[in-house]
């Protein structure tokens, strides 16, 4: 796959771990692993991009008797994951097209 | 390899990091350590799952902008006595010649590797080039001149492109090579700049 594309699904799929509520990065690794593996390093690379980005937050807190990391979307996250869904809602209909799924 | 070790080898490995982002990394895999085991795996099982330290080492690599690396190690240490900046300025037509030099051969040198590859698929192109010529200009001798010499055309131009077909392959995987050796090279550089500093 274009290694463009791919980075900004995966961007999508790590916002939309959090749009319920937030998580930290144990429980989005699990969330997201019925549907594909991401690998610890690959998803710091995208917090981090996504936090300079200000599509969500991070907040420290103790849990446990010890530190983590729990991230928050923001408001320019959800118009981001809005905007995936506008977008992709385009594609899926060429897609149909294409494969001839909705053919009578 | 138990978490305290899994921590240990994977700060050596980045031990060329900036030391905010590196024990930033650090915090993030401990993290995943302790949930994992929150959740019911070993210690030794939770620290499996995250792969080795060297694997994740490489992996960060790839991802660092090689100007990261290089602004943390020209950095100096300590600031510059004034003897040893006199020195440095005295110097520079010896030491600045020379690392152009040096800089100029590692270029050249991969020049050279790249002409080779462009003279694989000259050779190539000049295969295919007869193939077409051979084989054209033959079916216009066998009618127009004589059959033998026709047909002998027309045999050349099934050889060429016999081995047309053949360099064909052996330039695809020659040029393949070469940007595989590119990207090592990549990952070698920031390797040089990753090597810890000896005091």
């Amino acid at each position: 796959m274009d290694a463009q594309l791919k980075r900004g699904l995966l961007d999508v799929c790590v916002l939309a771990t959090i749009k319920d509520g937030e998580s930290y990065g144990y429980k989005m690794i699990k969330d997201m692993a019925p549907y594909f593996a991401m690998s610890e390093s690959t998803l710091y690379t995208i917090l981090k991009r996504l936090e300079s980005a200000r599509l969500l937050t991070v907040r420290t807190a103790e849990h446990d008797g010890r530190l983590r990391k729990y991230y928050q979307i923001t408001a320019a996250g959800r118009a981001r994951l809005a905007e995936f869904k506008n977008e992709w809602e385009g594609v899926m209909s060429i897609y149909r097209f294409v494969t001839g799924e909705e053919q009578k | 390899m138990n978490k305290q070790e899994f921590l240990d080898a994977l700060e050596k490995q980045l031990s060329g990091f900036p030391p905010e982002e590196r024990d930033e990394r650090l915090s993030f895999y401990a993290e995943m350590i302790d949930d994992r085991m929150e959740a019911g795996l070993s210690e030794a099982d939770a620290v499996k799952d995250l792969g080795t330290p060297e694997a994740i080492a490489e992996q960060i690599l790839k991802e660092t902008p090689l100007i990261t690396l290089a602004k943390k190690r020209m950095k100096p240490s300590r600031s510059l006595k004034a003897w040893e900046i006199v020195l440095l300025v005295l110097g520079s037509p010896v030491w600045l010649s020379l690392l152009i030099a040096a800089f100029a051969v590692a270029l050249s040198l991969y020049a050279v590797l790249w002409s080779g590859i462009i003279s694989l698929w000259a050779v190539f192109a000049a295969a295919v080039g007869s193939a077409v010529g051979c084989t054209a200009g033959g079916i216009l001798f066998s009618f127009t001149a004589s059959l033998p010499v026709g047909l002998a055309c027309v045999g050349a131009g099934i050889f060429a492109s016999g081995l047309a077909i053949f360099l064909f392959f052996g330039c695809q995987a020659a040029t393949r090579g070469i940007l595989l050796f590119t990207r090592q090279l990549g990952i070698w550089t920031k390797r040089l700049f990753l090597k810890k500093e000896e005091a």
